[in-house]
């Protein structure tokens, strides 16, 4: 059945495209592309520790520039790539100016090879470590544009600039904006760097990497560029209220909101008879959350009845906590006067918690997809259509079918002898 | 000697019976093709959304650091058990890891794993680590409050669980690989979703019917299709069982009826009549 439809949707849509493109024969604008275009920003560490020479025998700096010639080289034409600086400009002991020290190298932007190389050619390592402060800048740098962002942090040492904390800064940036990714590399094993930026990574879903070697260092971030450019849906965002009557409606799509530890947020969706609801949700851990966890999601009637529910919980390391829920709504045979769509309000809570110590606002990311489709055809029967199986079914055929052979054969002997008798 | 007639003709038809069931229990063998193909992802996804689409049968290749979360998506059809197998291969010099999969179905609900090694230990120095999952079958079908799984997408979720900070952000490759049983007709259940369970279908199905040009370059959520399309649910070897069902039945009223009528005229009838 499911393929029938389909067919019949793809000929629909294939006669809709070409009459459409008989109608609008340019409808490609270059507006579209441009809002849409994935954007990158490739933020570097220029600070004086660059300069030790740790990396295939070569300096941090060089291997940094060198792997930053062949991301160059390779980045996809479709992605709007800049490059940041921080810790390139002042080289003196004044903490104050020198955590403001960050710079746009080259803007972001429809990438010139030549320019942006020469651009990275005259770095030399100078100054401090100011990675929030970059981090803010770098957000502002990719600020507009419907496509996704990401930005590529490179760098060889932790925060200098405390109390600023970056890992704080990301987790501000990423509830700012709509789809943005830290991806972080450290140059150095240490323990204390590799806390700092993979709590950076965590807080926007983004990745941390400690490289060691040239190679690596060019191909991780080659992967990363290829990644912003493949296309991906972007969640609209939306903000769930406190009770139903207050909630947004939703239509089918993706959506994104924040959710604090225990709060309650509300959606509503509006379902007609033989439609079905599918919505699923996830929570994202993006902070140090203590290891065991969960998130519900309910969907209720607008009188407060509930429908049907979807839980998970879990422990232990996580990125997120997902669960969701299908809603068939039957057909109604009578056409009484109430309203002909139902609105089911969903109802979603999360049961993290964490250490005092840890922020709880903004609230942790939260998706959710709502699909609302035609209703499945319901089972009459567990088996299908009813039909048997197995060897079973077949000896219970066969003695069935024999003993009625029997029966019916004594009983037209027997009705043969009394007409004979008579 | 008719009884015997009956008899033969009888297990000559259970049979023929068995050989037409043959093939059912012979696609008891991983449906899917050998790996090696060129169209399998060579990078794995960060997050729901952005998970790599696999084939059933493909082996999917995917390189990052210890502590990222690889994700990738497979279809699934009614009547098929998946099973979910993933190589990890970690650098030489680690400390102990512990490293999982998780499965969740297309409304990211996370699916039980029947049996396999869903979680394992890697001690220090482990150079990989083996995991597999296999899935509970794959229905046409089921009640809205059950979480059984149901025809469409499927998300792996591959994580180092448990991981110290030292270990965090070490080159690692991952390998994984979903093949599915074919149950046949044991597993055919009544009913059927107008879609299947596939993230985002709503928003692609209105795109298809509003003749949107732009749905094919624009991302979707789950693009996802087996290879030879979803089935459409009214098949089964059920049909097969009963209708032989059926023709046996007749059979064995025909000879039950036989054996009443004994062998030539009645007995009892007075000759001349």
């Amino acid at each position: 059945m499911i393929r029938t439809q389909r067919l019949a949707a793809g000929v629909c849509a294939l006669l809709a495209a070409l009459a459409a493109g008989i109608a609008f024969p340019a409808p490609a604008s270059a507006d579209e592309t441009t809002a849409n275009a994935p954007k990158v920003d490739l933020v570097l560490d220029v600070s004086g520790s660059m300069r030790a020479r740790d990396i295939d025998g070569q300096s941090r700096m060089a291997a940094a520039k060198q792997a930053f010639n062949e991301v160059l080289d390779a980045t996809p034409e479709e992605v709007r790539l800049g490059i940041r600086t921080l810790g390139a400009n002042y080289p003196g002991d004044d903490r104050k100016t020198g955590c403001k020290d960050t710079a746009q190298l080259y803007p972001v932007g429809p990438l010139d090879r030549t320019d942006a190389k020469t651009a990275v050619a005259t770095l030399s390592p100078t100054g401090w470590t100011p990675i929030g402060p970059a981090l803010l800048k770098a957000a502002g740098d990719l600020d507009g544009g419907e496509g996704s962002k990401r930005i590529v942090l490179i760098t060889d040492g932790e925060d200098t600039c405390a109390p600023l904390d970056p890992c704080e800064v990301a987790r501000e940036i990423a509830a700012k904006g709509i789809g943005l990714t830290i991806d972080t590399l450290g140059l150095v094993p240490s323990t204390k760097l590799s806390r700092q930026l993979s709590c950076i990574a965590e807080a926007t879903g983004g990745t941390y990497t400690s490289v060691e070697h040239t190679a690596e260092l060019t191909d991780r971030v080659n992967q990363l560029v290829d990644r912003a450019a493949d296309p991906v849906v972007t969640p609209v965002a939306t903000q769930g209220a406190d009770a139903c009557a207050k909630a947004p409606t939703l239509k089918s799509g993706l959506y994104t909101d924040r959710e604090e530890f225990g709060q309650q947020r509300w959606y509503r969706v509006d379902v007609l008879p033989g439609q079905e609801l599918r919505a699923s949700v996830s929570v994202a851990a993006d902070r140090a959350v203590n290891p065991d966890y969960g998130t519900l999601l309910r969907a209720v009637t607008a009188h407060g009845r509930e429908i049907v529910r979807g839980e998970a919980a879990g422990n232990g390391r996580t990125d997120v906590i997902s669960t969701g829920l299908r809603y068939p709504k039957a057909e109604r045979d009578d056409d009484g006067d109430k309203p002909a769509a139902e609105t089911v309000c969903l109802q979603v809570t999360n049961s993290f918690s964490a250490a005092s110590s840890v922020k709880s606002t903004p609230g942790m990311p939260l998706e959710l997809t709502i699909d609302v489709v035609d209703g499945p055809s319901n089972a009459s029967d567990v088996a299908s259509f009813g039909l048997g199986r197995g060897w079973w079914l077949l000896g219970a055929l066969v003695l069935a079918g024999f003993v009625a052979g029997l029966l019916w054969g004594w009983l037209s002997r027997w009705r043969i002898a009394v007409w004979r008798t008579n | 000697m008719r009884i015997t007639r009956v008899f033969s003709a009888l297990s000559v038809t259970l049979l023929t019976l068995g050989l037409a069931a043959g093939p059912a229990a012979a696609d008891s063998s991983p449906s899917a093709s050998p790996s090696g193909d060129d169209s399998a992802p060579t990078q794995a996804g960060t997050s729901f959304r952005t998970a790599a689409e696999v084939e059933q049968g493909q082996t999917a290749t995917a390189s990052g650091s210890t502590g990222d979360y690889f994700y990738w998506s497979f279809p699934a059809d009614a009547e098929q058990r998946p099973t979910v197998k993933a190589t990890v291969k970690l650098q030489e010099t680690h400390g102990a890891q512990t490293w999982q999969i998780d499965v969740y179905d297309g409304l990211r609900r996370r699916q039980a794993c029947q049996y396999g090694a869903q979680t394992r230990a890697a001690g220090p120095g482990a150079s990989s680590v083996e995991l597999t999952c296999v899935l509970r079958t794959v229905r046409a079908w089921s009640e809205t409050w059950a979480n059984d799984p149901l025809p469409g997408t499927y998300y792996i979720r591959l994580t180092a669980v448990g991981v110290t900070t030292a270990d965090l952000g070490l080159p690692v490759s991952a390998e994984v690989r979903a093949d599915s049983k074919d149950m046949g007709g044991a597993a055919a259940v009544d009913g059927s979703l107008a879609e299947p369970l596939v993230p985002g279908i709503a928003v692609t199905s209105q795109k298809d019917d509003d003749g949107d040009k732009d749905s094919s370059d624009s991302a979707v959520l789950s693009a996802i299709e087996p290879e030879d399309g979803w089935s459409s649910g009214w098949w089964s070897d059920r049909w097969v069982w009963t209708a032989v069902g059926g023709v046996l039945a007749a059979l064995a009223g025909i000879g039950g009826y036989a054996l009443t009528r004994g062998s030539g005229r009645p007995s009892r009838v007075p000759p001349g009549a």
